[in-house]
């Protein structure tokens, strides 16, 4: 945004005002903090669901130093070193027990890996219940759903690096998915492990990915988020819009600092409490956060007896295990590949799928309560069943995989069915000036 | 002004042209550099040469044995089957996925009832057609494996249930809709065993 040369700042004569001055001349810093912190507007009524954004921020800020500081140290080779171990997996061993805090840079990269699907999956929920993704915010939400496909990528290319029985086996069969394509499956699938099997050709591109390539990408997507955001502005709980001419006012905002820096801060503050918490006291979160069995260097030859992906990838990992027969002749191979992905690609549709009058959840009536209380509970059943092996009964009586089938069919539901049902709220007079425009 | 406005319009065509022609030129230089950036992605010469055949001792190989072997890195397993392992084969041929291994999951010589070119010696990759896990066997009949009461035998993929008969066959409604791959493998002699390899004039199924 072009500032006349008015707005540029002014100094009063001190060294330190001098060279602001002197830059402001020469770079927007004054405009971009106007724009972006001091006078953008907020709502002043956001709530505790709209702090996961800016964890994000930090978590991703968390990641970033971390991560540096293990590449110094990580080597990213399968070949055995003199023990006889592969060069990756010994040099995590290293990292955890003789390099001075390496423990600590480590677990807590490792803990911040749960964190930010944590902090996402909350900050994307946030926007089930008020509508966030709704007209003007159809794209920043679509970058938004771009931002968790590469997140999971990055999160699976970072969870191979420490070539532990774990990694490997979820190498082999993520890099397996590729084979379900039809026709070229095979060559496919040797094309994106650089080998017939995963090995350091596999360890080498993720580490590369994993560094370079999807950090990169997540940061240009973010500023692109967050451009789209300053664009249209937040949502919030009563699912105005304060840019929208006929709704301003009815909703006061306030700038962006100091009031809502402060309050991020806070939040900042008390996540940190409960996250290092994890990290010093619980940094396995009991089997959950880093598995036992990846403690044991990768064995080509032998598949762990109990291979589950990490607890943020369960409820597709259910999907893909709950189609055990061919359904309108797609076998049941490339039928869970497609219900996976479809999961999260159907996201990118949620914008138009939702056909409701109004956005908030406060508006919308017990149907809407009712299906996304079911949503949640098929999502979280999804995630619980991954965890455990495919023959596992829930409550002794319902066998798991029935169930897994029942819940991916009511994710599926919830979306494809939402335009017909998102349309019955409530009649109150009070909804009558907050229709959706 | 009529004829200079003919000719901007013929200048304007030209340049037009000379456009198309740039961003042709540029695009399919541009696809022909993507070439060996997505080229090096592929396994490398080293990789497939270190996919060389491997030899392997059967003769100590007793009835009801199984042997695991590293091809390819991938496990390849050489079980000699016994006498109520190959009876079980025709027993349970309704309950398979492909009873008469018609898909191409083994070469030429291993498309009949036992998958093998010795009827008790089954040589199979041990790698599920599901997601790729290695199954582990469940030899015993019932559920003495933690296996279903009607369960004949074979092998159980842990990490999403697929399950194989004795000669690799997937079982119905289970993940994996094909058979174990049977790897290109020819015999040297009688205990001598060349896995990654077929005889010659043999089709095998993948190479």
């Amino acid at each position: 945004m072009k500032t006349p040369p008015s707005e540029k700042y002014r100094s009063n004569g001190g060294l330190f005002a001098d060279l602001l001055e002197w830059l402001d001349a020469r770079l927007p810093l004054t405009a971009f903090w106007r724009n972006h912190f001091s006078e953008y507007r907020v709502p002043k009524n956001l709530n505790f669901w709209y702090f996961f954004g800016s964890l994000g921020l930090i978590v991703l800020s968390m990641q970033i130093l971390t991560g540096i500081f293990l590449a110094m140290h990580y080597q990213p080779s399968a070949a055995p070193n003199a023990d006889g171990l592969p060069a990756a997996f010994a040099s995590v061993e290293y990292l955890m027990r003789d390099v001075n805090w390496g423990w600590l840079i480590r677990t807590t990269h490792s803990t911040g890996a749960s964190a930010f699907f944590l902090v996402v999956y909350l900050h994307i929920f946030r926007c089930l219940l008020y509508g966030s993704y709704r007209k003007p915010r159809e794209l920043l939400w679509i970058v938004g759903v771009l931002i968790f496909y590469l997140l999971m990528a990055e999160a699976f290319t970072g969870y191979v690096l420490p070539w532990g029985q774990m990694s490997f086996w979820a190498a082999q069969v993520i890099t397996d998915l590729a084979s379900a394509v039809p026709f070229f499956g095979n060559s496919l699938a040797d094309w994106v492990r650089g080998d017939f099997s995963v090995g350091g050709a596999t360890l080498g591109r993720f580490f590369a990915l994993h560094v370079i390539a999807l950090p990169l990408a997540l940061i240009l997507l973010i500023v692109l988020h967050l451009l789209a955001l300053r664009e249209v502005g937040s949502s919030h709980p009563d699912a105005l819009s304060i840019h929208d001419p006929v709704e301003t006012g009815e909703i006061g905002s306030i700038p962006f600092h100091p009031y809502y820096t402060v309050r991020e801060l806070h939040a900042a503050s008390v996540f940190f409490l409960v996250f290092f918490a994890v990290v010093f006291f619980a940094p396995e979160g009991g089997g959950t956060l880093l598995e036992s069995e990846n403690f044991l260097p990768a064995d080509p030859l032998k598949t762990p007896e109990y291979i589950e992906p990490v607890w943020y990838f369960t409820p597709f990992y259910s999907m893909l295990r709950a189609m055990t027969r061919p359904l309108f002749g797609i076998d049941p191979k490339l039928l869970g590949v497609v219900s996976m992905n479809g999961a999260v690609a159907i996201l990118f549709f949620l914008p138009w799928l939702d056909r409701s009058p109004v956005k908030s959840i406060r508006h919308r009536g017990a149907v809407f309560k009712l299906m996304l209380f079911l949503f949640v509970l098929a999502f979280l059943t999804l995630g619980f069943l991954g965890t455990k092996p495919p023959e596992h009964i829930v409550w002794g009586t319902i066998p798991g995989t029935s169930a897994a089938q029942t819940a991916t069919f009511f994710y599926f539901f919830f979306f494809l069915s939402m335009p017909w049902w998102s349309k019955i709220v409530p009649q109150a007079p009070k909804t009558r000036n907050l229709r959706f425009k | 002004m009529k004829t200079n406005r003919k000719t901007h319009r013929e200048t304007d065509s030209r340049r037009r042209s000379l456009l198309v022609a740039v961003a042709i030129t540029g695009g399919s230089g541009m696809a022909a550099a993507a070439f060996p950036f997505l080229s090096s992605l592929a396994p490398s010469a080293r990789a497939k040469l270190s996919a060389a055949p491997v030899e392997v001792d059967i003769g100590d190989l007793l009835p009801g044995q199984m042997k695991i072997v590293e091809w390819r890195a991938r496990p390849v397993w050489i079980l000699n089957r016994t006498a109520e392992m190959l009876a079980s084969l025709t027993e349970v041929s309704g309950r398979v996925f492909d009873p008469e291994s018609k898909q191409k999951q083994q070469p030429e010589n291993c498309e009949n009832a036992t998958r093998s070119i010795r009827p008790n010696l089954l040589v199979v990759l041990g790698v599920c057609t599901h997601f790729g896990c290695s199954p582990v066997p469940r030899f015993e009949r019932g559920d003495g494996e933690k296996m279903p009461a009607d369960w004949p035998g074979g092998f159980a993929c842990q990490c999403h249930g697929a399950t194989f008969d004795f000669s690799g066959r997937a079982f119905k409604n289970t993940l994996a809709a094909r058979n174990l791959e049977v790897p290109p493998h020819r015999y040297l002699s009688e205990n001598r065993l060349l896995v990654g390899e077929n005889a010659k004039n043999i089709q095998g199924a993948k190479e």
